[in-house]
C-alpha cells in the first residue's frame, strides 16, 4: 500500500477547499482542505465534538459550506443537494444508524438501488418487459453483490428494526453499495461493535476498497485507532476544525501535536485492545 | 405411517444387486449415465435461488476433477481430506476422490486447528478440499508440519484475493487439469471406474471419541452399499424424494444418506443457503426423508415449546388441546390398538387446525420417515414428534457399521428401543451385556491401530463397547455406553444419558450432566439455555448482563429446580436429582467438553470440573471457580466466581 505523496490532478476524486462552517458562534470547521484520491481509504480522525460529521455532512451535501468550494471529479458540486450527489457516486452510512426499521434487509436495500432504475411510474405499475428485465437485473445485483458479500442471507426477510445493531450497521452499508458508490463516506462504522463485529466490518471495508468488483474510495471516520492505522492510505487529523496534518497513517502517529490532542488519551479509545 | 406400511410391502423393486464388484463410483456412473440431463441431482440455494444440478452436471465435474486429482499426481490408495460446508463442491470432491481411487477423509467444519492437524497428520492425506478462506488458512497453518501434505484445494474465491501460495490451487484449476489429461487420455476417466472393486476402501472415517483421540475406520465401498441398500430395503425412498443435506458430512448419517442411500435411489440432495438458513430452507424444500442427531429434534421442540410460551391465549388453548389428542392417538399406536372413529376423528381435526402448520412450519409437512440416532433421544421428545403426527424412528448404529444396524419399523415402534435390525444384519448380546453387530457393513479396522481394531472386531463380530439387551418384542434396547453405567445406592445399574435427556426436555436446560456413579446420590451440573432463559427474565423484568451473572441468580436456580423436579417424578427414589448446580457457561465442542457431533465427554468434563463434583457430594453450598477460558479467535478471559449448589426440594 505504498502512496506517493505526490498528487496528480486525475487522480483527485475530491477536493474540499478552505471550507469553513460555523453554527452561530460554534466554529465547527475553519479553512479546511482536503484531498482524496482515487481508491485510497482515506481516514479522518478528532476528538469528540472536532467536527467531522460536520465534515461528512458538507461533502455529501446535506449542509451547504458557508465558504470555501467542493469539487468532485474537478467539477463545483457546492450547491447541489445529496440526491443529486448520490446520483454523482457519492454515498454514505451514518454514525447512528439510519435504516427503516419497518422496513426487510432486501427492502432497504432495495432502496439504495431506486437511483439506478430507469422505469417510470407508468411501465413500473405493470410489471413486464423492459421493467421487469431491469428489476431483475437489480434483484441480481443485489443477491450476487451485496447479500452474499456481506453475509446476511439469514435475515433477508427479517425487518431490520428486529436485528441487532451490528447487523443494522452491516444493512445500512449494503444499502449505500446499493447505489454503487465511487466514494463511500463511512461515518463511525465500527462504533458500538463488538470485537467480532469489527473485524467483519474491517475486512468488508477493506473488500470493498481493494476488490475488483467494488474498488470504491472510502472516507473513514473512525475512533478505533487500531483500525484506522491499519487500513489507511492517508490520515486526516481534524482538532477543533482545524486540520493538524494529513499524511500517511506512519508520519500521523509521530505527529506530536496529533500525540498531544488525540492518541495522548490512548486509554480513552483503547477499549477494544 | 399408512404410505410406510405401503411402500415396505413393494421393496423388492428398489434393491439393487450388490456384488464384490461393484463401487461408489460404478454406481455413481450408471446412474448419471441413467438421468443424463433429464433429472436433477443436487440443488443449492445460492443467490436467494434454488439452483439445480442434473445428473449430467453432476458427472461432468466430478470427471474432471478426478482426472485433475490424477494429474496432480494422486495415486490409487492417497488419502484426499475435505473441510467445509455441505455444498455441491463438497460431494463432488469426495466422489471425484473415489472415482481417481483415492480414500476419502471428511473432517468437521468448525474443527480446530489440531484436530485438522491431527486428522490430515494421521491420515497421511495428500490433498485437502477446503471450502474457502477459513479453511485454507487452517490448512496453511499446520501445512509444514505435515511431511505428505502436498496440495490445497478451495472452491470459494471469497477472501482468497491475495493469496498466492503454491500449495494453493482451486477447484477450476484442478478441473482444467483434469480437461487436458482427459484429451490426451480419453479413455482414462472411464478404465479408472472400471479398475475399482468393492472390497477396496473407500472412506476413511474418524470417529469423535467421547474418551480418546479420535480413531480412524476404514470403510470399504462394499460396506457403504449395502448398508444402503438394506437401510432402503426397510424404507425405500424414491427418486423423486427430496432430501436435504446440512448435517456435517464428516458424521457418517450425513455420508449414509447422500451416498450410500441417495445413489441408490437417485433422489435429489438439496443443499442450503448458509448454515444458518439450514432451517429455513428445509421449510421450503420439505423433505421426505430425514436424519439428524437428537440435538436437531431437541431444538425443534424447544422452538415449538418456545413459540407456546409466547403465543395468544386462543392460540394456547387450540394448541394444547391438539396435543392431548395428539398425544392419545400416539399412545394408541404405540400400544398397537385401534383407534376408535371418534379418536380419528379428532385427530384429523388437530391436524387441520394446529399440526398441518406447526409441521410445516419445521419443515416436516412431507417427511415419510424422520430418523434420529446418534445419540440417545429421551422418551418425551419421541412421543412429542408422534404426537404432532411425524413418523420419527429411532436407529442405532456407528461409523464402524458405515451407518446404521438397527431402526424401527414403521407400524412398530417402541420409544425406549431401537427396533429391529436391518436385514442381513445379526444382532447379539454378550453376557455382560455388550452390544455385537455383523453384517457385510461391518468395518474393515482402524487405520494404523491394530490393537483397537483387535479389541472392536473379532470373528467378524463388531464388539460396540455399548451395553444394551433385546426384549420381548426382539426389540434391541440400548442402555448406554458400558463405561458410562453407573451404579446405584441400592446396586441397580442406571443409565445416566436417560436422566440427561429428561432433563434437557425442559426447554431452559440446553445440557446437563448427571454424576453418582457409587455415590450416595445422584447430582447434575446444568446449563441453561441463554436465549430461552433469557427471555423469561426479560419477561420476569429480571436484569443480568451475562451467562455467568444470568445461570447463578436465585430465580433462575428456582425455575431450574422446577425443571428437575418435573424430571425426577415417576423415577425411583435413588435415581433422582438430589443436588444440581448451573454451569457458569456453556458446554462448548471447542472446549473438548463435547464431541463435534455434540456427545458429553464424560470423563474429561470429570477431570475439569473436579472441583465441582466434590462440592456437589459435600456440605458446602458454594463453589469457589478461578479459570481461564479461551475463545475461538484466540483471546482469554479469566473467571473468577462462586456457583451456588442447591439441594432439590421433595
Amino acid at each position: 500500500m505504498a502512496v506517493s505523496n505526490a498528487i496528480k490532478e486525475q487522480d483527485v476524486l475530491l477536493e474540499i477547499e478552505d471550507v469553513h462552517m460555523s453554527f452561530g458562534k460554534v466554529l465547527a470547521l475553519v479553512g479546511v482542505s482536503l484531498k482524496i484520491r482515487k481508491g485510497e481509504i482515506h481516514s479522518v480522525i478528532g476528538p469528540n465534538g472536532a467536527g467531522k460529521t460536520v465534515m461528512m455532512n458538507i461533502i455529501n451535501g446535506l449542509y451547504m459550506p458557508q465558504k470555501g468550494n467542493i469539487h468532485y471529479k474537478g467539477k463545483k458540486i457546492n450547491k447541489l443537494k445529496p440526491y443529486k450527489r448520490a446520483k454523482l457516486g457519492i454515498a454514505r452510512t451514518f454514525q447512528k444508524v439510519e435504516v427503516f426499521g419497518g422496513m426487510t434487509v432486501l427492502d432497504n436495500i432495495r432502496l439504495g438501488r431506486h437511483i439506478h432504475s430507469k422505469s417510470g411510474i407508468a411501465s413500473g405499475s405493470v410489471y413486464i418487459g423492459k421493467t421487469a428485465r431491469e428489476e431483475i437485473e437489480h434483484r441480481t445485483f443485489i443477491e450476487e453483490k451485496i447479500i452474499d458479500f456481506l453475509e446476511i442471507q439469514h435475515i433477508r426477510n427479517k425487518p431490520v428494526g428486529m436485528l441487532p445493531y451490528g447487523l443494522q450497521k452491516r444493512v445500512e452499508l449494503g444499502r449505500a453499495l446499493a447505489l454503487e458508490p465511487e466514494l463511500l463516506i463511512l461515518d463511525e462504522p465500527l462504533a458500538g461493535l463488538n470485537l467480532e463485529e469489527v473485524e467483519d466490518m474491517a475486512r468488508f471495508i477493506i473488500d470493498i476498497n481493494e476488490d475488483e468488483k467494488w474498488k470504491i474510495t472510502c472516507l473513514l471516520v473512525e475512533h478505533d485507532m487500531g483500525v484506522v492505522m491499519d487500513l489507511s492510505d492517508h490520515v486526516f487529523v481534524l482538532n477543533f476544525g482545524n486540520m493538524i496534518i494529513d499524511d500517511t497513517p506512519g508520519e500521523v502517529q509521530n505527529h506530536p501535536e496529533v500525540i498531544k490532542a488525540y492518541l495522548g488519551e490512548e486509554d480513552l479509545y483503547a477499549t477494544r485492545r | 405411517m399408512q404410505q410406510g406400511d405401503k411402500t415396505v410391502q413393494n421393496n423388492s423393486q428398489y434393491g439393487i444387486e450388490i456384488t464384490k464388484d461393484l463401487t461408489i463410483p460404478k454406481l455413481f456412473c450408471e446412474k448419471a449415465h441413467q438421468y443424463g440431463e433429464n433429472r436433477v441431482a443436487m440443488r443449492e440455494k445460492e443467490f436467494g435461488i434454488w439452483r439445480p444440478i442434473t445428473w449430467y452436471d453432476y458427472l461432468e465435474n466430478v470427471k474432471y476433477l478426478a482426472l485433475g486429482l490424477l494429474s496432480l499426481g494422486l495415486e490409487n490408495g492417497d488419502k484426499v481430506s475435505m473441510i467445509g460446508d455441505n455444498r455441491p463442491e463438497g460431494l463432488w470432491a469426495e466422489m471425484a476422490t473415489l472415482c481417481a481411487g483415492g480414500v476419502g477423509v471428511w473432517l468437521f467444519q468448525d474443527s480446530l486447528i489440531e484436530e485438522v492437524k491431527y486428522i490430515i497428520d494421521h491420515s497421511d492425506t495428500k490433498f485437502l478440499f477446503g471450502e474457502g478462506q477459513e479453511e485454507v488458512d487452517k490448512a496453511i497453518s499446520i501445512f509444514n508440519e505435515c511431511p505428505k501434505f502436498e496440495k490445497i484445494i478451495w472452491d470459494d474465491p471469497k477472501g482468497m484475493r491475495n493469496y498466492d501460495q503454491d500449495c494453493l490451487i482451486s477447484l477450476k484449476q484442478v478441473q482444467q487439469l483434469g480437461r487436458e489429461l482427459e484429451q490426451q487420455q480419453p479413455q482414462l476417466f472411464r478404465e479408472m471406474i472400471d479398475k475399482g472393486h468393492g472390497d477396496e476402501v473407500a472412506l476413511l472415517f474418524y470417529t469423535s471419541g467421547t474418551t480418546a483421540l479420535p480413531k480412524g475406520a476404514l470403510l470399504s465401498h462394499n460396506n457403504m452399499l449395502t448398508m444402503g441398500k438394506y437401510l432402503m430395503a426397510v424404507d425405500p425412498c424414491l427418486a423423486t424424494d427430496d432430501y436435504v443435506s446440512y448435517l456435517p458430512f464428516a458424521w457418517i448419517g450425513e455420508q449414509m444418506m447422500s451416498i450410500s442411500c441417495g445413489l441408490q435411489v437417485g433422489y435429489t440432495i438439496n443443499f442450503p443457503e448458509e448454515s444458518e438458513t439450514a432451517q429455513d430452507n428445509i421449510r421450503e424444500i420439505g423433505p421426505h426423508v430425514m436424519f439428524a442427531p437428537p440435538r436437531m429434534y431437541e431444538q425443534m421442540t424447544r422452538t415449538v415449546q418456545v413459540k407456546y410460551l409466547d403465543a395468544t391465549w386462543i392460540k394456547r388453548k387450540l394448541y394444547e388441546l391438539s396435543t392431548r389428542i395428539g398425544y392419545h392417538v400416539a399412545d394408541l399406536k404405540f400400544q398397537k390398538k385401534p383407534i376408535p372413529w371418534y379418536w380419528a376423528f379428532l385427530d384429523w381435526l388437530a391436524y387441520i387446525t394446529v399440526q398441518k402448520k406447526l409441521k410445516d412450519h419445521l419443515g416436516l409437512s412431507r417427511v415419510r420417515n424422520a430418523y434420529t440416532g446418534g445419540a440417545a433421544m429421551g422418551p418425551d421428545h419421541f412421543r412429542f414428534f408422534h404426537a404432532l403426527g411425524v413418523n420419527l424412528k429411532q436407529i442405532y448404529g456407528q461409523t464402524e457399521v458405515a451407518g446404521i444396524s438397527v431402526v424401527h419399523r414403521s407400524g412398530d415402534i417402541k420409544f425406549d428401543t431401537v427396533g429391529l435390525p436391518i436385514p442381513e444384519t445379526e444382532i447379539k448380546i454378550t453376557e455382560d451385556g455388550e452390544i455385537l453387530t455383523r453384517s457385510q457393513s461391518v468395518f474393515q479396522g482402524y487405520y494404523k491401530n491394530l490393537e483397537a481394531t483387535e479389541e472392536t472386531l473379532k470373528d467378524n463380530w463388531l464388539y460396540s463397547g455399548d451395553r444394551g439387551f433385546i426384549d420381548d418384542d426382539g426389540h434391541l434396547v440400548v442402555f448406554d455406553r458400558s463405561k458410562d453405567v453407573f451404579t446405584l445406592r441400592d446396586g441397580r445399574p442406571f443409565s445416566p444419558q436417560y436422566l440427561e435427556t429428561r432433563l434437557k426436555f425442559s426447554p431452559y436446560v440446553k445440557d446437563s450432566w448427571v454424576i453418582g456413579d457409587k455415590r450416595d446420590y445422584i447430582a447434575a451440573v446444568i446449563c441453561i439455555d441463554y436465549s430461552v432463559v433469557g427471555k423469561w427474565a426479560d419477561e420476569k423484568k429480571i436484569n443480568y448482563t451475562s451467562y455467568q451473572e444470568l445461570s447463578q441468580l436465585d430465580q433462575t436456580y428456582k425455575l431450574v429446580e422446577e425443571q428437575i423436579h418435573k424430571a425426577n417424578k415417576d423415577l425411583p427414589e435413588t435415581a433422582r436429582v438430589v443436588k444440581f448446580v448451573n454451569l457458569y457457561k456453556e458446554f462448548d465442542a471447542d472446549d473438548d467438553e463435547l464431541t463435534r457431533t455434540r456427545k458429553l465427554r464424560r470423563a474429561f468434563v470429570e477431570k475439569r470440573y473436579h472441583n465441582i463434583v466434590d462440592a456437589l457430594y459435600s456440605e458446602n453450598n458454594m463453589v469457589h471457580i478461578d479459570t481461564t477460558i479461551k475463545y475461538e479467535n484466540g483471546r482469554q478471559a479469566h473467571i473468577n466466581t462462586d456457583l451456588h449448589i442447591r439441594k432439590v426440594a421433595d
